[in-house]
């Protein structure tokens, strides 16, 4: 239901339906990316108050700790939820282009190839490749296919179509057509007075002037949604 | 059929599909085993029906509530696999040396590339003491003369070294060597390019350190001491090398495919190999954080280096030859 213009993914399973989702941008990612490198840096502030109570031995393990942390911090929360604890913030989440859920193999090439995206400094590189791609992979997101989506909102808010009498349409219209009434039905009460009599009028060769044009087009999406 | 009729009959199926796939979303196994065996064929159904609500141009709140319900299904029909212990032994008995072989040119190119510039500024330092400068400045110079000098109590890095050293090298070369692994293979992207320096590059530093350090007093205490974990750090660094190449090749000879996907049906490959590395790194490191730098006479260190030199080389040629398995073996999945 994504317009062409949209910024979504779309995929056809082997059950022959196409799956939609929302693609993450630059900015939303990058948003994320920074949650997750403060997250980091207070665990490395903490391990070494910690340990630098063990001396050499504590040193070394911090070092591991800090090797671990770098390298597979993203590894170890996306095999868990596919989302990092500042992807989470956002309600991102990394899956597979054929929009199944992360494998390890994935999330392993995608995050070693951070170290190929952050050069020459912050992910100038990755910023290049998710530009210059449809999908917003960055390099690492290339090489492991996967792409980095919004997870649908949890809690669907129930849009209801006002009540009105149903009216069959004037003459058989496309399906895109029908879903743009249904749509502006849907959007009802979102809408101003004036705004859903501005955008009813655009149709007004087609809703006639026997009533205002707004009523006319909610009777229709009544008809379309119940009444046929 | 229109649309409250369609709501109206469905309702108590996607009522049971959402239940079923909350249950499997969190883990609860009870409740999922009962109604699992059903789940494929109730999420297939209720795609059909997503596809007829959409087709049918029902209202989009319908729409985009089975779609949901799709996406979700289509998260745990299409789940992956779960890593097991076995996956990880069997990748190191036979799937890494496999695949190593398997990219075998390649292997000996990247060996090349690191080996052949360490030869030659290794010869040349040998010869003329002023060649090291040219790699290094003066001051890391006196830092690796003074490090292998015999006249410390304990060779190596330090000369306080005590057990707790110990420790913080072997963090030290986890952190430093395996992320210079991790990087000459991401450098791989680059067509090849952040691979290519990166080998050349720690071809010639090693090389001269080497070089310089192979004459007396200094030698006597280098070999023993970097031979033991140079079987396994070496072979390391070539195999990193050798994982960056593997994305290069998918990049500049992608062959019948497109760039993009000879070079994703490539990254399992290239990551079976990084993987394996970082194995062979962790056991560099152990050895040079606990074994070479210990009092252990010279010669008892020559002796395990060179069973280590046999041992590395003939794990890459034979592990894993004769055992009968499908190819592509190794959760190595292609997509």
């Amino acid at each position: 239901m994504c317009a062409r213009l949209d910024t979504c993914h779309r995929y056809e399973t082997p059950e022959g339906i196409e799956l939609e989702l929302i693609l993450a941008g630059p900015l939303v990612r990058g948003l994320a990316w920074g949650i997750d490198f403060s997250i980091r840096a207070v665990a490395y502030i903490l391990f070494l108050f910690l340990l630098s109570l063990l001396g050499g031995v504590g040193l070394g393990l911090l070092l591991i700790g800090m090797f671990l942390v770098e390298w597979f911090y993203p590894v170890f929360f996306e095999m868990r939820s596919g989302m990092t604890p500042g992807k989470r913030i956002f309600g991102l989440r990394v899956i597979h282009v054929d929009t199944t859920p992360l494998s390890w193999s994935a999330s392993l090439v995608r995050n070693l190839l951070r170290a190929a995206d952050f050069l020459p400094f912050l992910y100038t590189a990755g910023f290049f490749s998710m530009l210059m791609n449809q999908r917003f992979q960055r390099l690492g997101d290339l090489a492991a296919g996967t792409i980095v989506v919004y997870t649908a909102p949890e809690e669907e808010q129930d849009v209801r179509l006002p009540r009105a009498t149903a009216r069959p349409l004037p003459w058989p219209l496309r399906l895109d057509e029908q879903r743009l009434i249904l749509q502006f039905a849907g959007r009802w009460d979102q809408l101003s007075e004036q705004r859903r009599s501005e955008l009813a009028a655009l149709l007004a060769e087609f809703t006639g002037k026997s009533a205002p044009p707004e009523e006319v087009l909610l009777a229709h999406a009544n008809w379309l949604a119940r009444g046929r | 059929m229109h649309q409250q009729q369609f709501e109206v009959r469905y309702a108590s199926l996607w009522k049971r599909l959402e239940e079923l796939l909350t249950a499997l979303e969190n883990g609860n196994a009870r409740e999922s085993r009962r109604d699992g065996a059903g789940f494929p064929a109730l999420y297939r159904q209720v795609c059909n029906h997503y596809a007829l609500a959409r087709s049918r141009c029902y209202t989009p709140d319908l729409v985009t509530r089975l779609h949901r319900l799709v996406l979700r299904g289509h998260r745990q029909l299409y789940r992956a696999q779960k890593l097991r212990p076995w996956i990880i032994i069997d990748f190191i008995g036979r799937t890494f040396p496999r695949t190593v072989r398997l990219n075998g040119r390649l292997f000996w190119l990247a060996f090349v590339l690191f080996f052949a510039p360490a030869g030659i500024i290794g010869i040349s330092a040998y010869r003329d003491p002023a060649v090291i400068y040219s790699v290094m400045d003066q001051d890391q110079v006196a830092r690796i003369e003074y490090m292998y000098d015999p006249l410390n109590r304990k060779t190596g890095r330090a000369p306080e070294r005590t057990s707790a050293t110990d420790v913080r090298m072997f963090g030290f070369y986890i952190y430093n060597n395996v992320s210079i692994g991790f990087r000459t293979f991401a450098g791989g992207i680059f067509l090849g390019l952040g691979t290519l320096l990166f080998l050349l590059f720690n071809g010639l530093f090693l090389g001269a350190v080497a070089g310089h350090l192979s004459h007396p007093p200094h030698a006597a205490v280098f070999w023993p001491f970097v031979s033991g974990h140079g079987a396994f750090e070496l072979m390391a660094i070539v195999i990193s090398g050798t994982a960056g190449l593997v994305l290069a090749r998918a990049l500049l000879r992608p062959g019948v495919m497109t760039r993009p996907l000879a070079l994703r049906r490539a990254a399992p490959e290239a990551l079976q190999l990084i993987m394996g590395a970082m194995v062979l790194f962790i056991i560099a490191a152990l050895f040079e954080a606990f074994w070479s730098p210990s009092s252990v006479a010279a010669p008892v260190k020559l002796g395990v280096a060179a069973v280590n030199w046999l041992l590395v080389p003939l794990y890459l040629l034979r592990a894993g030859k004769n055992v009968k398995v499908s190819l592509y073996s190794g959760g190595s999945r292609y997509r």
